[in-house]
């Protein structure tokens, strides 16, 4: 890519996340009363991040079993409550121990 | 509500930025060098987002109009953050310190503010703000830089780390309200039909992630429209 572009890109992203915060929080003061908006929005960062994660995990790491592996411990892991980072932390260590280690015995 | 107890407070939400910036930093040292990476973070501030935009980015097919819309989309919870964030805001806090601050509408960091019992001023928010911000920013760097140089099977590990983290934030949502879980299961169905049915395999990736959310979130608001905070039935009752 070239530097034009992406500074486009940057732009483009960085106004439009900048123009989301900053126009409600200087001109409304109410609150949105739609509650089907209201639950549009409520539903949005989980069905976004979903999308992002699934299938796009299988295809990050050397091979799809790490990824699919991957994925099974982190939902483990945070059905446990390990957080964030402790979650993150069992992803990466379990795509590890599958692409760098197994390769060593089999 | 100082400045620097906005600072003090600001603190472990700065850790956990590191620790999530990083593997943002190390996802994007493949695609740019360190200083472009760290610069999209030190003007976006925003996780899944970045995540979105550098995928977009890294697509040879992607377009500024899809990151414009992926953008909104994906970060369009800031604009009710921010809807809430200003019933809470201390008076003196005025329109040129709003436009000012804005940037630091961010999950956490709007969530520490609004918990606060006395209202936010603007020292306070901008206190709030610094250490999150180092923090991003710095791990991005660090991140940028030791992607460049870690060995392939460390990179390759750290990879996931950003869906660890995702998995982190949607699955106890998952587990507390049957809603969710059904909405994100849509998504997931969603995304594996535009991965794997041939007559959407034109569509690009920042397209596919904002129709599965679409489809998804506006199929959970028809059939399981949330019920009223109880945080805002509290303030109705202290007004009354």
């Amino acid at each position: 890519m070239s530097l034009r572009d992406y500074l486009v890109f940057l732009a483009v992203m960085a106004g439009v996340t900048y123009l989301l915060r900053a126009v409600p929080f200087v001109l409304l003061k109410g609150k949105i009363k739609s509650r089907f908006w209201r639950s549009f929005l409520a539903y949005v960062p989980y069905t976004v991040l979903a999308a992002m994660t699934v299938p796009a995990i299988f295809y990050s790491t050397e091979s799809k079993a790490s990824g699919a592996c991957a994925l099974v411990t982190a939902v483990v892991a945070s059905l446990c409550r390990l957080g964030l980072v402790g979650v993150a932390v069992v992803a990466c260590c379990t795509v590890l121990c599958i692409d760098g280690l197994l390769p060593m015995f089999f | 509500m100082d400045f620097s107890k906005g600072v003090k407070d600001g603190l472990p939400i700065g850790l956990g930025y590191f620790a999530v910036s990083f593997s943002f930093g190390i996802a994007g040292s493949k695609f740019f060098s360190w200083p472009l990476v760290t610069l999209i973070s030190m003007t976006n501030l925003t996780s899944a987002g970045q995540f979105a935009g550098l995928q977009i980015m890294a697509d040879a097919a992607g377009t500024f109009i899809e990151m414009a819309i992926a953008t909104f989309f994906i970060n369009l919870r800031y604009s009710l953050m921010a809807i809430s964030l200003s019933q809470k805001v201390a008076p003196n806090f005025g329109t040129f310190k709003r436009l000012l601050l804005a940037t630091g509408i961010t999950d956490e960091i709007y969530a520490l503010a609004v918990s606060q019992t006395s209202p936010v001023t603007a020292r306070y928010f901008a206190g709030l703000m610094v250490l999150p911000y180092i923090g991003w920013s710095s791990g991005t760097l660090c991140g940028a830089v030791c992607g460049e140089i870690l060995p392939a099977v460390v990179t390759n590990a750290l990879g996931v780390a950003l869906y660890g983290m995702f998995v982190a934030i949607v699955v106890p949502q998952m587990k507390a309200s049957r809603p969710t879980l059904v909405a994100v299961l849509i998504a997931i169905a969603c995304s594996f039909a535009f991965k794997f049915v041939p007559a959407l395999s034109g569509v690009t990736v920042g397209f596919a992630i904002i129709i599965c959310a679409l489809v998804a979130s506006l199929l959970g608001a028809a059939f399981f429209p949330i019920k009223d905070e109880p945080k805002d039935s509290s303030e109705q009752g202290e007004a009354a």
